[in-house]
């Protein structure tokens, strides 16, 4: 191919797509430079610089109490939602099953319905059981949430390895669970590992559900900072905010490194 | 998934099957099917059967100018961020190395940021005393600083913003599965960079583009944090006017109608259109 000067069109479309980047990344990162500023309200650019609004958010037991909460509820739905995400995931992709286009639908719906539906529909119905502003209530929700994230993360791992290394363990002798424990599950484990990330930060992140669940002394980390959006234009949002920015994207990228690394 | 079912030993009995099901199975059913179903139910019965819900809902103005916004807001959100998405797309299919996990890094953080986060900054910027007021006084476009919070533009920038990574992954990824070759032959056969673009790229691109539109669509139908933030009591959509109707009014049954209506439009949209919407390469995770 012969080599030529970039035309004036692909120079226009470089800086146009340059600039929609840079619209889509700043207000992205913003809160960042907002949380560490040394004013008393709210503004960007900030006048001075200071650590103080971290020094807020961490002496404040409010938000330490949502933020441990938080991390509770994401502990305890990384648990469940990969046992029995990973569990489902099986029984799709090994198991004698019919009517697998139903299982599926069935499946993703909580990724279909839009989830100020879901909101509402678990807060009627948990509301009548006692489990709004429950640790159990918000497990079950935001499990529910993060089943199909985990469920296709599984199978897509267990539809890529090759049966014929189970073959051999049972040809060398070994029994089918030996085969299974010993064979098959130790080469799902970067897969059902990415999966327990995503449920973990899926419930970390989750705010729509997590708004209505929440109740006026059990919140979580996403109903507070919404509270406090609406309310005041104290910094210490920005703090929270970048906190969990940092969090989700540090597991994020981590998952797509592995992704990429187990590709090449 | 047919390679497992092709060797012997490779498939388990529909009783593990079913064993190996029925936690998450239990769990659905429990959790997120019966509340469905009893959602449903409120809407209808009040104790005893009656449409009154819906019949208000398509019947006061109030109501049906919300309905109207909604569906307007998402038909522009879609638009926008399809003009904006394209060329993002069409870049990033063509880059390779560096540069390319350069433009995927600033696609896929704010798909990781949570969308409540990205709602704050707009709520930020556009406050009385925020940047882009200040911008606009220093330019000396106006002289008061403007209303922008709870507007109608303030939401469609944000939400335009808030949704662009889900208009460009799916076109990406179709651009990025089109064969080299074809463009390539068209070039030999005297194509300018238009003509190929135009009669060879856009319309392969297509099905990305449906799948985009559709997700960023049914997603701004149901969209709650962005319009609770940034579009504010004044700006109301669907979402959080069935927001409102819970927490404010405590009008349970009504919002509930509102919910069901709004359920049974995205789902009409998705049985409709599953084949082009791809839903498990929905790997982000939206508000």
């Amino acid at each position: 191919m012969r080599a030529r000067a970039p035309s004036l069109g692909s120079v226009a479309l470089w800086a146009l797509v340059g600039t929609i980047l840079a619209v889509l990344v700043l207000p992205t990162l913003i809160v960042v430079p907002m949380s560490l500023t040394g004013d008393q309200y709210l503004g960007f650019p900030p006048r001075s610089w200071s650590l103080k609004w971290y020094t807020a958010y961490f002496s404040d037991a409010e938000w330490i109490r949502a933020t441990l909460f938080s991390l509770e509820i994401a502990a305890l739905t990384t648990v469940v939602a990969t046992i029995l995400g990973t569990c489902a995931a099986l029984a799709i992709v090994r198991g004698d099953v019919k009517g697998l286009g139903w299982i599926n639908a069935f499946t993703l719906a909580p990724m279909i319905v839009p989830h100020i539906v879901v909101a509402v529909a678990m807060y009627l119905t948990f509301a009548r059981l006692g489990l709004t502003g429950t640790v159990l209530g918000f497990v079950i929700a935001h499990t529910i949430l993060a089943l199909p994230y985990v469920v296709l993360t599984v199978s897509a791992t267990l539809y890529r390895l090759d049966p014929a290394l189970e073959m051999a363990a049972l040809n060398l002798g070994a029994s089918r669970l030996q085969a299974f424990f010993q064979v098959t599950l130790p080469l799902s484990l970067p897969g059902i590992a990415t999966a327990a990330a995503f449920a973990f930060i899926i419930s970390l992140d989750e705010a729509v559900v997590s708004f209505f669940l929440s109740g006026v002394h059990v919140k979580t980390l996403t109903r507070k900072l919404f509270e406090d959006i609406d309310y005041s234009l104290s910094p210490v949002i920005a703090s929270a905010s970048t906190l969990l920015v940092v969090v989700s994207i540090a597991v994020m990228a981590a998952i797509e490194l592995a992704r990429r690394s187990v590709k090449r | 998934m047919t390679r497992w079912r092709q060797v012997r030993g490779g498939r388990w009995s529909p009783l593990a099957a079913m064993l190996l099901l029925s936690p998450m199975a239990l769990l659905l059913i429990a959790g997120f099917f019966y509340p469905l179903v009893n959602l449903l139910g409120r809407s209808l019965w009040t104790p005893e059967f009656s449409l009154v819900h819906y019949e208000r809902l398509l019947g006061e103005p109030l109501y049906l100018l919300i309905l109207m916004r909604t569906l307007w807001i998402a038909g522009v959100v879609s638009v926008f961020t399809l003009l904006l998405g394209y060329p993002v797309a069409l870049v990033m299919a063509r880059l390779g190395g560096w540069k390319a996990a350069l433009v995927a890094a600033c696609v896929l953080v704010p798909l990781w940021t949570s969308a409540l986060v990205r709602s704050y900054a707009w709520v930020v910027l556009l406050q009385r005393n925020g940047i882009v007021n200040d911008t606009l006084r220093g330019l000396g476009l106006t002289e008061q600083p403007l209303r922008l919070i709870h507007t109608e533009g303030a939401l469609l920038v944000a939400m335009t913003h808030v949704l662009l990574p889900f208009m460009v992954l799916p076109i990406y990824s179709v651009l990025r599965a089109i064969s080299t070759d074809l463009p390539r032959a068209a070039a030999n056969l005297g194509a300018g960079t238009w003509s190929i673009f135009r009669h060879v790229t856009l319309p392969l691109s297509l099905p990305g583009v449906f799948a985009g539109t559709l997700m960023v669509f049914i997603l701004s139908l149901g969209f709650y944090i962005t319009p609770a933030l940034v579009g504010g009591p004044r700006t109301l959509m669907i979402a959080t006017l069935i927001g409102q109707q819970m927490t404010e009014l405590l009008n349970w049954s009504f919002a509930s109608a509102i919910a069901a209506a709004l359920l049974a439009v995205t789902l009409l949209l998705v049985a409709a259109f599953r084949r082009v919407l791809r839903i498990d390469q929905m790997a982000g995770h939206a508000g």
